[in-house]
């Protein structure tokens, strides 16, 4: 699994940095979470507000920190 | 309500005299916060529901779908007042619009309007100057926002916007949200950020109050009016100038602003002050530098800052 967390470094982007990999902790997930702060890679993910969560490719949140029980839901293999 | 809970703590449960100052300032000051802090919560739970039901990314579908027949600028800086501002999104919000193949001046429209009418401001102004004085806020703040935005959008501006941006703009990307939670998670996703929002701006509220409460108390009425009256032509630009570091500490700011007018400062001049605190704001200023050339920022900070004043003077003829 391959997260990204879309943001320029705002403290709502560490706090979903933060709440990801936390998820990711409790989970037990094998997953590699990278961020991304350029700005034209950010937005050629089609996203209108930050942060944003990318999951293997996947565009999954925009423009909200959700809480890391929301997070374990979303990351949760099918 | 909140006046007589004030009553009751100040002069019933502690026992202070009514008629000393100090019991007064105390008397203000926690009426004003118990009043502020409820709308403030009402207001950041109110416009977390408007957002979850009209999300930009819907927002921008209506505008560039063109049915909107002129009306672009309107709907748009309509929009950026029930939008929660933060300098950090505006790039993205920016690149967004254009992508959606929306017109620069349009994007400008939501722009202006964004920061300068919020959620937090309109709390702040409802409690502190009543429901008459939020609505002329709100509508000149829209006002400003679609004029002006109809008004850089005839300057063909096009070629100060960093080229790196239309190489964006010009892929065309479907927006992407992610799925939408289900309403329940979101209920309590936008109770837990309107109490984010109110973590955030507390102290400083609760500074301004304090500070407000010290010059409702203590300043006698009229001492400002020697520095800033009606008669004094330069109080107006002086006052917007004056306001533009001050972006941080918006919401201790206002009511401050209260307490000034109370004690005899034109609103006019005051409005224009408030204005240029929140809607000229130096953090959105350097995010901005990363997509607009500096004439291009110039041209649009220096048009907001003249509407403004040209606000602050109109404000202080008819009030």
């Amino acid at each position: 699994m391959h997260i990204k967390i879309l943001g320029t470094g705002c403290a709502n982007c560490k706090r979903l940095e933060a709440h990801t990999r936390e998820a990711v902790a409790r989970l037990g997930l094998n997953a590699r979470i990278e961020k991304v702060e350029d700005l034209p890679d950010i937005m050629a993910y089609g996203i209108m507000s930050t942060p944003g969560l990318v999951v293997d490719e996947e565009v999954k949140l925009t423009g909200r920190v959700p809480s890391v029980r929301e997070l374990e839901r979303l990351l949760q293999p099918a | 309500m909140w006046e007589a809970l004030a009553d009751a703590l100040v002069y019933g449960l502690l026992g202070l005299d009514p008629a000393s100052h100090g019991s007064q300032a105390l008397h203000f000051f926690l009426y004003e916060t118990l009043k502020i802090g409820f709308l403030l919560l009402l207001v950041t739970h109110l416009m977390g529901v408007v957002n979850a039901y009209f999300p930009v990314e819907r927002v921008r579908r209506l505008i560039a779908s063109g049915r909107l027949r002129g009306a672009e600028h309107l709907v748009a800086s309509g929009f950026g007042a029930v939008t929660p501002f933060c300098s950090c999104s505006s790039i993205p919000l920016f690149i967004g619009f254009l992508q959606g193949g929306i017109p620069l001046g349009v994007t400008f429209s939501f722009l202006i309007t964004s920061p300068l009418v919020n959620e937090v401001a309109l709390a702040l102004f409802l409690g502190l100057f009543g429901w008459k004085v939020t609505l002329v806020y709100a509508a000149s703040g829209i006002l400003l926002g679609t004029v002006l935005g109809w008004l850089l959008g005839r300057l063909k501006l096009e070629r100060y916007v960093e080229a790196w941006v239309w190489q964006i703009a010009a892929q065309r990307v479907e927006a992407a949200a992610g799925p939408r939670p289900a309403l329940r998670s979101q209920g309590a996703a936008i109770s837990r950020e309107a109490f984010g929002i109110m973590k955030k701006i507390g102290p400083y509220v609760l500074a301004g109050i304090g500070i407000g409460a010290f010059i409702h108390g203590y300043v006698p009425t009229g001492f400002f009016e020697a520095y800033i009256s009606e008669h004094n032509p330069l109080a107006v630009p002086l006052s917007v100038l004056l306001a533009v570091p001050m972006y941080a500490s918006a919401s201790g700011v206002i009511p401050i602003v209260q307490a000034l007018v109370a004690k005899g400062i034109p609103l006019g001049t005051a409005m224009a002050f408030m204005m240029g605190v929140v809607g000229l704001s130096l953090p959105e200023a350097m995010m901005l530098k990363k997509v607009m050339r500096v004439r291009l920022l110039g041209v649009f900070f220096g048009t907001v800052a003249l509407s403004i004043i040209l606000l602050g003077y109109t404000f202080n003829i008819i009030f």
